[in-house]
C-alpha cells in the first residue's frame, strides 16, 4: 500500500517506520526537518517538510495516489482540515484522523470522519487497569 | 442579533468594536490569558476567555442561540474548526471564516462554510492593481452573483482600439459598467469607441475571464 503520513512525532515516525518495515510505500510529512531524526535510519519513504494544510504539500507527498493517509501531528485541528482535504480533494480511500479533545472527536465523527482519540483510549486502558472494568460512558451534554 | 467572534487579533479586536458600535449583541472569544486581558479592559463583558474551536466554551458562549459566528484567527484550520463546530454542534445558520491561505477557498465552500473572506487575496489584488503594467486586475469577487470586478487597462497594441463596443466580441456573461478615460468616468453605450489607455471596469464570471483578457489583448 502506498501510505501518507503527516505528523513525525513520536506516533508519526514509529508508525512510518514500522509500515515502511512491513514493506508499504511511506511517505512522512513534517513541518520541521529535525522531526526525521525520529525515523529509523533504514526508513527508505520520502520526507517532506511543509504545512499539511498545504495542498501543494500532500501532493508532493504524493497523496494523489496514495490509499491511505494518517493525520498524527499533535493539533487536533491540523490532523481535521488535512483530513478533510485528504477526502474531500483527493480522494483518499482511507483517512485516519487522531483528535485529543474528546468533545471535538465525536463532533468529527459524526461528521464522517474516521477518527482516534488518544485522551479516550489511553482513559479507558488506566481506568481498566485500575479497577478491571472499562466505566460506561458518560453521555455528553454537549 | 447576536455574533460570536473567535480570536482576539487586531481583526477579532477592530471586528468587535465595529459590530458592538453597530448595535449588535457581540462575544469575542480569546484563549490566551494576557491577550484576554488586554480585550478585557476595553471590551469588559464583551470578551470571554477560551479557545472557540473547543465545544465547551462555545457553549458557555451561548452559541446555541448565535445567529452568525465569525472566525478570524491566524490559523485556517482552527478558523475551519471554529466554523464546522457551530454548524454542526450549535445549529448556527451562518458561518464566516478568514483565510488565510486563498487557496483554501473551495475547500471551505466544501465543507459547509457559508462565507469566506481573504485578506491576503485582497491585499495583493490591491497592490497588484497599483503595479505599473498590469493591464488586466481582479479588483473584487462577488460571490453569491459568481461575478468578479475587473479592471483593465487597454494598450496601444490591443486589438479593439479604435473600435466602438457594439463591434466587439464580448463574452456573454460580462458586462462593461465604466469607462475611465482621462481621469473622467464615461458609462459606456453600444456606440462608445475605444481608446489606447481607457480603464474600463468589468463585470465578468469566473468563464468569461479568459475570453475577456483575450479580447482585450490581456492574456
Amino acid at each position: 500500500m502506498k501510505i501518507v503520513i503527516l505528523g513525525c512525532g513520536r506516533v508519526g515516525g514509529t508508525l512510518a517506520t514500522q509500515l515502511d518495515e512491513a514493506g508499504h510505500t511511506v511517505s512522512v510529512i513534517d513541518k520541521s526537518s529535525d522531526s526525521f531524526q525520529r525515523l529509523n535510519p533504514k526508513f527508505k519513504g520520502d520526507r517532506i517538510v511543509g504545512n499539511g494544510v498545504d495542498e501543494e504539500v500532500l501532493r508532493r507527498a504524493g497523496l494523489e495516489d496514495a490509499d491511505a493517509f494518517a493525520a498524527v501531528t499533535n493539533g487536533d485541528n491540523r490532523n481535521i482540515m488535512a483530513s478533510q482535504i485528504a477526502k474531500e480533494i483527493f480522494h483518499t480511500q482511507k483517512v485516519i484522523c487522531r483528535i485529543y479533545d474528546p468533545l471535538r472527536e465525536q463532533t468529527y465523527r459524526e461528521l464522517g470522519l474516521e477518527t482516534i482519540c488518544p485522551t479516550q483510549v489511553i482513559t479507558n486502558m488506566v481506568s481498566n487497569a485500575l479497577i478491571g472494568t472499562r466505566p460506561a460512558t458518560t453521555p455528553n451534554k454537549n | 442579533m447576536y455574533i460570536i467572534v473567535g480570536g482576539g487579533g487586531d481583526v477579532g479586536y477592530y471586528l468587535t468594536r465595529y459590530l458592538l458600535q453597530q448595535g449588535h449583541e457581540t462575544l469575542l472569544l480569546e484563549k490566551e490569558t494576557g491577550r484576554f486581558q488586554t480585550l478585557e479592559e476595553e471590551l469588559g463583558q464583551s470578551v470571554l476567555r477560551g479557545d472557540a474551536c473547543e465545544a465547551r466554551t462555545m457553549e458557555e458562549a451561548g452559541a446555541r442561540r448565535a445567529d452568525v459566528v465569525i472566525a478570524v484567527t491566524g490559523e485556517d484550520e482552527d478558523n475551519l474548526v471554529i466554523c464546522q463546530t457551530a454548524k454542526k454542534r450549535f445549529n448556527v445558520s451562518r458561518t464566516i471564516a478568514r483565510l488565510n491561505n486563498p487557496k483554501h477557498e473551495e475547500l471551505f465552500q466544501k465543507l459547509g462554510i457559508d462565507v469566506t473572506v481573504s485578506p491576503t487575496k485582497s491585499i495583493l489584488s490591491l497592490i497588484e492593481s497599483e503595479l505599473p503594467g498590469q493591464r488586466f486586475v481582479l479588483l473584487m469577487n462577488l460571490k453569491r452573483a459568481g461575478l468578479e470586478i475587473a479592471q483593465i487597462t487597454v494598450s496601444s497594441l490591443s486589438p479593439v482600439v479604435g473600435k466602438a463596443l457594439n463591434q466587439i466580441n464580448l463574452p456573454r456573461s460580462s458586462n462593461l459598467a465604466l469607462v475611465i478615460r482621462d481621469d473622467k468616468p464615461i458609462v459606456p453605450s453600444g456606440d462608445i469607441v475605444i481608446q489606447a489607455n481607457d480603464e474600463i471596469y468589468a463585470l465578468v464570471n469566473r468563464e468569461g475571464e479568459e475570453e475577456l483578457r483575450n479580447t482585450f489583448g490581456t492574456a
